[in-house]
């Protein structure tokens, strides 16, 4: 109830803290974890879940969520392959894959925002949809001979040092989504939808028109995710980023992003994006296998629903005692504040 | 009339030195209280006084810090709400409980509705009981309806008979009547006697000081959180009660200002709403307070939310300041000058979860902006501008709006509102839940809105405070408008007679 009191706990710099320190302990326990070849690995590994976690906070403090996004990664995957099949040039291909994307956004928001369908039941159905279409796309072709000077930004790192190229351009669009969440009258907007989507209204909020710009832009980022994982691997195939839609909603709600909306900041989703990352960078250093990756992965998204809750319900139980604790009151008359 | 205290009988519940405080917030200090069986007892003081922790103390909500329980003269430590109900104690809260996507019957026997063989629910003996109940109330509601959608009023009907389903011993009941008109406060209270004379103890907490004088024996008064007196009601005045809760006599309660009007600022033509109003043509200018009278359901509500653009409405016209407004658009509306204060705070009116600051931030978010950034400073100083000027009982700015008493809460969706700066402002119930000093205070603030030109139409179930206040009558009726009543005309009488539907007018 003392809502004001679940500060005392904060969920993002508890996994901030967590993410330090599991980084700490692989460093000084994980053979192999912490040269610089092995850190720009575990970077690029988990830049696809950094860049979709980034419009996915968005959407879930909006109080909606999008598990179509490995499938449009795909699908923009599948159709860039098909299209260099083609003889088209990649400087075209790239905006014809981000224009894909938009459209697998406005499906999803469209449906969402005027049918008033949950978004998780419509993005489980596009989920299949958008996989099915890549699959008819590009079948079971794997396209791999795209050009050097892209394949090695994808996958290339700056120098000796453990900074991959592409963490540069990361950088900037999570500044953007900082901004964008947590400094301007849009992220204001999508925290009071979150929590109220009837009072944000009743304030003159345009609630369907911001939630129809989010799942576009959720979509757009999801095909730059699948350009940037073909890339990356130097492979397009139908069944790329399979699954990561469970790595960015686990890794978002890790963060502290509350499943039921208005609540969670872009630092705490990113600390789990990366504590994430961390995790699966060391399973794999320790030859652990993808099924159980996957297992590791579904637990830690059981936890991170749970984990805030606990923490809050901590938070409350130590303010019963505090206010248990005070001292006797006394008769005598106070002044009014 | 005999007070139960002189006859003597033993004191069915009471509380005895209860203090509790929510960190530095001490909302209860050493207060004492006693309810005899077959008294309708009283709890008066202003906003924030404690009044509900007090209740929910005596039903298990919260623990008391010190203190004691005594039911049946036994001391009590009630673990939660059921232990409370289990000894025989019904509670209607200030915020009504129901779940929306539950029956109203469903609602009612959450938990505990009557089974067939095998375990099985029995709807049809649910739903009968439920009739039964709204038949006894005296309303009209389908039983197997879902409660989500029902206005305020229907859901606190549902409350109460929830309550009485129970056949508690004690009813406890935290301002039933603020949603409620003068007939259905009235069906209420015919039920309330009926309990009273069956040797129920009945707590009763109101704003409306009339309600008090007319249902109530005897009156315990909080102030601050703390106990002031316990008393009889008989031989006391208004203002002796008044003087007792904010410690000092009352100023004027309708202080109206005569302004004459100016240009017309509000233009509603023809605007319907199919199945909810039909054919509703008004307009209010500068500088007037319109009132707009009717029973609960007669559409007041649903025009108010069609004209800010909530709802759609299907014919019809709305200007302001001469621009049409686009139907079914709240932002445009607002950027035209309009601006509405909701009936439900808590679900329309607030983000719960969110500071008293970006509460009234939030209809800043076009206003306090720099280069495309929110301007937290401007944020801060307008929230803060507003919250000190409508008196808002806080301990911080950015503590969330659900730790505020219910008449801080509502002072706070008016200071959302107020900060916009409208030209023209519609205000849905405005003092529901606000204590008579604040009303006073909230009455002061929109005379003089309107005597600095702003269009005021006040949509109310408080009849004294809509011929207190407006320069004209407006009244529904079954979605309609059936009269408009100058203000030298209007009397309890001739606005009542409109919203019955036995005017001529
Ligand atoms: N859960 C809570 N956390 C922090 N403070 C609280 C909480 N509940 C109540 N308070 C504070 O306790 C005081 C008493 O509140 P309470 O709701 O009992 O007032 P009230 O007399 O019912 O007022 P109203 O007439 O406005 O409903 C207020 O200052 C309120 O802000
Ligand atoms: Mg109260």
């Amino acid at each position: 109830m003392p809502e004001s009191l679940t500060r005392a706990v904060r969920w993002d710099t508890v996994v901030g803290a967590l993410l330090v320190v599991v980084l700490l302990l692989s460093f000084t326990t994980v053979d192999g974890f912490g040269n610089a070849l092995n850190l720009s690995f575990l970077i690029g590994n988990t830049l696809p879940i950094a860049l979709i976690a980034l419009p996915m906070t968005l959407l879930v403090v909006s109080g909606e969520i999008d598990l179509s996004v490995a499938s449009t990664a795909g699908l923009s995957g599948a159709v860039m392959g098909a299209l260099w099949n083609q003889g088209m040039a990649i400087e075209t291909i790239i905006p014809i894959c981000l224009v894909i994307g938009v459209v697998c956004g406005l499906v999803n928001g469209l449906l969402v925002t005027r049918l008033g369908l949950p978004s998780l039941a419509v993005t489980i159905g596009t989920l299949a949809a958008y996989r099915g279409i890549a699959q008819i796309v590009l079948g079971s072709d794997a396209v791999t001979d795209f050009p050097t000077q892209y394949l090695d930004f994808a996958a290339g790192r700056i120098g000796d040092t453990f900074v991959p190229y592409a963490l540069l351009p990361f950088l900037v669009l999570l500044a953007i989504a900082v901004v964008a969440l947590h400094a301007t009258p849009f992220g204001r907007s999508l925290f009071a939808i979150g929590a109220s989507e009837e009072a944000a209204r009743f304030a003159g909020i345009r609630v369907k028109r911001q939630k129809l710009v989010l799942f576009v832009l959720t979509g757009l980022m999801a095909s730059l995710t699948g350009v940037f994982w073909a890339l990356h691997y130097a492979s397009a195939r139908y069944d790329n980023a399979t699954g990561l839609e469970l790595s960015v909603v686990a890794a978002v709600l890790l963060g502290g992003i509350d499943f039921d909306g208005g609540k969670g900041t872009l630092g705490g989703a990113i600390a789990g994006v990366f504590l994430l990352g961390a995790l699966q960078n060391v399973m794999s250093l320790q030859d652990v296998s993808a099924q159980s990756q996957i297992v590791v992965t579904g637990v830690l998204l059981v936890l991170s629903v749970l984990g805030p809750r606990v923490a809050r319900q901590i938070a409350v139980a130590r303010a019963g005692r505090r206010s248990a604790a005070a001292p006797p009151v006394s008769k005598a008359p106070t002044p009014t504040s | 009339m005999t007070h139960p205290s002189d006859t003597g009988p033993a004191p069915v519940l009471a509380l005895k030195g209860i203090s509790k405080s929510f960190g530095a917030v001490r909302a209860l200090r050493d207060v004492s209280l006693e309810l005899f069986p077959g008294e309708v007892h009283a709890l008066a003081g202003e906003n924030g006084a404690g009044k509900s922790t007090l209740i929910k103390t005596l039903a298990g909500v919260h623990r008391p810090d010190t203190g004691q329980v005594l039911l049946d003269g036994a001391p009590v430590v009630f673990h939660g709400p059921g232990d409370a109900r289990d000894a025989g104690i019904a509670v209607i809260y200030q915020e009504p409980t129901l779940f929306p996507d539950l029956s109203i019957a469903e609602n009612i026997f959450m938990g505990r509705q009557p089974r067939k063989a095998l375990g099985r629910i029995d709807h049809r003996a649910t739903h009968d009981a439920t009739a039964a109940l709204m038949q006894r109330l005296g309303v009209d509601l389908d039983p197997d309806r879902p409660a989500r959608g029902l206005s305020i009023a229907d859901q606190q009907i549902v409350e109460i008979a929830k309550a009485l389903s129970f056949d508690a011993r004690v009813l406890i009941m935290d301002e039933p009547t603020a949603a409620l008109t003068g007939s259905e406060v009235a069906r209420l209270f015919g039920v309330v006697r009926t309990l009273r004379e069956q040797g129920a103890a009945v707590l009763f907490i109101s704003h409306r000081l009339e309600e008090i004088f007319e249902i109530c024996q005897r009156v315990t008064t909080l102030r601050d959180g703390a106990w002031i007196s316990s008393e009889p009601l008989d031989g006391m005045t208004e203002d002796d009660l008044v003087r007792r809760m904010v410690g000092r006599d009352l100023e004027e309660l309708y202080p109206k200002q005569d302004v004459t009007p100016g240009e017309v600022a509000l233009s509603v033509r023809r605007l319907t709403r199919e199945g909810v109003f039909t054919d509703v043509s008004f307009d209010v200018r500068r500088g007037e307070i319109v009132g707009l009278a009717g029973l609960v359901g007669a559409g007041r509500t649903e025009v108010a939310r069609a004209v800010f653009g909530v709802d759609r409405w299907d014919a019809g016209e709305v200007e302001v300041d001469g621009r049409r407004l686009t139907n079914g658009a709240p932002s445009t509306a607002m950027a035209a000058g309009l601006a509405l204060v909701p009936e439900d705070r808590r679900a329309q009116g607030l983000v719960m979860d969110m500071s008293i600051e970006r509460n009234i931030g939030l209809t800043g978010l076009r206003t306090t902006v720099k280069a495309g950034l929110m301007d937290r400073g401007a944020e801060r100083s307008r929230s803060l501008d507003w919250a000190v000027k409508l008196q808002v009982k806080y301990a911080r700015i950015a503590d969330t709006v659900n730790t505020l008493s219910g008449g801080n809460q509502q002072k706070v969706v008016l200071a959302k509102w107020l900060a916009t700066g409208p030209k023209v402002l519609i205000v849905d119930e405005p003092t529901r839940g606000i204590d008579v000093g604040t009303k006073a205070e909230v009455h002061r603030l929109l005379s003089q809105l309107a005597a600095d030109g702003v269009a005021v139409l006040m949509i109310s179930s408080d009849l004294p405070e809509i011929l207190g206040m407006a320069d004209r009558v407006l009244v529904m009726h079954e979605g309609r408008l059936a009269a408009e009543i100058p203000r030298t005309d209007a009397t309890e009488e001739t606005v009542m007679a409109a919203a019955t539907g036995r005017a001529a007018a």
